[in-house]
């Protein structure tokens, strides 16, 4: 094989692969929207001005009715776990039962696994939600709410 | 390139994706993208394929068109699986597969035809060439890659089967190491199980079972690793009892290192269940205590065993055991440095002279035919296939799912790194498999169904909310039961 036509497929070749990535680098530009995460078409329930974060947890029903934790951005665990934030005596609830995590200025609500389940409202939870202050979060027969 | 036809791409993969209930304006699929990016590939690797049947005097034949056409089925067929069962998955995850396994092909193919040159030279027989098998081991990766698709509907049903998955990982991971020699050896390293026709790894299995069992395992238990005890230096170091998870991984890594004698997989899977610890805690002190036992096992297993004082040996310095013990490492090196930056060009050097090239060394392969820029580009492409993996872990929304595809990404960038670090003479040789590159079957089964997982979770990370279920008020302690169907 002639040398010349070597040295040229030789060097084509290696820019044909580099394409292949600048293709690829294209491709995640034209992605960035979709793959940070945010959904166009999720609902957002912004409430035209700057929320504020909550700063409180209140247990509004149950055994420990009553009970406030103020919030400082450190996550919550809920459970009945002696190592919990707040420890549910509740025969409803399991040993860690739920976590609130404070991300980008909202509290998710997420469950470890637990038997029966944690709800938002009337909707269980099944991956990390977001809590808007005022929604009962029920585990068990106790109901927590967040507020501002 | 794949911008303009996009738009009617993503309008009927739409149609073939689930209905979603909401108004929203359309989310692209992306599947558009992604089928175009394959083509992309293919254009690359026939153009390898053709540039090596040239280059080795070889006439363009029939058996270079079912290769080709092999090649092209294979991900034809992954193409349409992905766009029916994981619509809105990640578009460049499958092509960056695609050009690596098809790369892997021509190179595995290119040393074939050298070992058959060098055999018809010598005036033996002819022998078999691995290129065939490996697109049989194609075919049936992708069998499973679309099994894995049709199974797992959704990720988070991986985590209730987490400790079923931890023992058969844990399980598979010993097997080797108890069997006896006959079963388990090959080359020194006791990390096979040889079934008469073929053979399998089954460590490159059990690093995702126990990474499935990980994940489930940290998000339930990840508030523990996190309990602060005293604080030194500015970090805050985790309580002395909660290292037990640690230290068993630790103990296993060693036992593997023991008695499989496999120095890679037990880098492996210590870097593995360090990262998934470090990425469930965000604590520094974990990755400085991981890195300290590290080191610790490192100069222990160096003073007791004699295999890896010579890996070790070898690595410091090939040259003064040239014949023995340095001689791979040797060829590795004087391979790259043929290679120079632009290389001998595809089927023009002796990649050859590299024992185990198309397996352990198939990154000196090609190094040493397409030079550090090809080299590279190869290792661009693997980064490509990191990130798009640790973006999914990003975007996911649920814990178990982050966990599993951060775990799932990094391990192809730890694999890619500690062979590359082993054959330019970085790190000492360890003996893994490049994913998606080398020659081997269970490299290739794992590393399918570890991407088909990357590609569920991100088809999940992308997927559109579902519209958020209608506002009932009343009081809710009061409310009866109710039958709440699961996601």
């Amino acid at each position: 094989m002639p040398e010349l036509v070597l040295q040229l497929t030789r060097a084509g070749f290696l820019a044909l692969l580099w394409l292949f990535i600048v293709a690829a680098l294209r491709v995640v530009r034209s992605d960035l929207s979709a793959a940070s995460g945010l959904r166009a078409s999720l609902p957002l329930p912004r409430r035209g001005s700057r929320k504020r974060a909550a700063r409180q947890l209140v247990v509004t029903g149950g055994a420990l009715t009553g009970t406030r934790i103020s919030l400082d951005g450190r996550p919550i665990l809920i459970g009945r776990a002696d190592d919990s934030t707040l420890v549910l005596d509740d025969d409803y609830a399991s040993t860690r039962h739920a976590r609130l995590g404070y991300s980008g200025g909202d509290w998710f609500l997420e469950d470890l696994g637990s038997t029966n389940g944690t709800y938002l409202d009337r909707a269980k939870v099944t991956a990390p939600t977001r809590v808007p202050p005022g929604t009962p979060i029920r585990i068990g027969k106790t109901v927590i709410e967040l507020r501002s | 390139m794949a911008g303009s036809d996009d738009a009617p791409e993503a309008a009927t993969a739409g149609t073939a994706a689930p209905v979603e209930p909401a108004p929203a304006p359309q989310i692209a699929t992306r599947r558009g993208q992604e089928l175009a990016m394959l083509a992309f590939a293919a254009v690359v690797v026939t153009t390898a394929m053709v540039l090596v049947e040239i280059n080795q005097g070889q006439d363009v034949s029939r058996a270079l068109l079912y290769y080709g056409v092999a090649y092209l089925g294979l991900f034809a067929t992954a193409h349409i699986a992905v766009r029916v069962l994981a619509p809105y998955a990640d578009p460049l995850i499958l092509p960056c597969v695609a050009l690596l396994n098809g790369l892997g092909l021509v190179l595995i193919r290119r040393l074939d035809l050298a070992e058959a040159s060098s055999a018809l030279a010598a005036g033996d027989p002819i022998p078999d060439g691995l290129v065939s098998k490996q697109i049989l081991w194609t075919a049936v990766s992708l069998i499973l890659f679309i099994a894995v698709l049709v199974l797992v509907r959704d990720h988070r049903m991986l985590a209730r089967y987490s400790y079923t998955c931890g023992l058969a990982g844990l399980g598979l991971l010993a097997l080797p190491g108890l069997l006896p020699a006959s079963i388990s050896e090959v080359n020194g390293a006791k990390i096979w199980l040889k079934f008469g026709l073929f053979s399998i790894q089954p460590a490159e299995f059990a690093k995702i079972l126990l990474m499935i069992f990980f994940a489930a395992f940290l998000v339930t238990k990840r508030d523990l690793f996190t309990t602060a005890g005293r604080t030194v230096l500015g970090m805050e170091l985790p309580r002395a009892r909660d290292l037990a998870p640690l230290l068993l991984a630790w103990g296993m890594s060693v036992g593997v290192l023991v008695l499989e004698k496999d120095l890679g997989t037990s880098l492996l899977f210590f870097g593995i269940v360090l990262v998934m610890i470090y990425i469930a805690t965000e604590r520094i002190a974990w990755l400085v205590i991981g890195l300290s036992f590290f080191v610790g096992g490192c100069l222990i297993a160096y003073q007791l065993f004699g295999h890896v004082q010579r890996r070790v040996t070898a690595w410091l310095d090939p040259f003064s055991d040239y014949d023995g013990a340095g001689y791979q490492i040797a060829q590795s090196l004087f391979g790259l440095g043929t290679g120079g930056l632009f290389g001998t060009g595809l089927g023009a050097g002796r990649p050859d002279l590299v024992p185990e090239a198309e397996t352990d060394f198939i990154m000196a392969v090609v190094g040493e035919e397409l030079g550090f820029v090809g080299l590279a580009a190869v290792l661009f492409t693997y980064l490509l296939l990191v990130m798009r993996g640790m973006r999914s872990a990003l975007a996911v929304r649920d814990t178990f799912g982050k966990l599993l595809a951060g775990g799932l990404s990094f391990t192809v960038g730890l694999q890619v790194f500690i062979v590359v670090g082993g054959v330019t003479k970085l790190i000492p040789l360890t003996g893994l498999t490049t994913p998606f590159l080398s020659y081997g079957g269970s490299s290739l089964l794992a590393n399918y169904i570890l991407v088909a997982l990357l590609l569920r979770i991100s088809d999940a990370a992308r997927r559109p909310a579902p519209a958020s279920p209608q506002r009932q008020h009343g009081p809710l302690a009061e409310a009866h039961t109710e039958m709440v169907k699961r996601e």
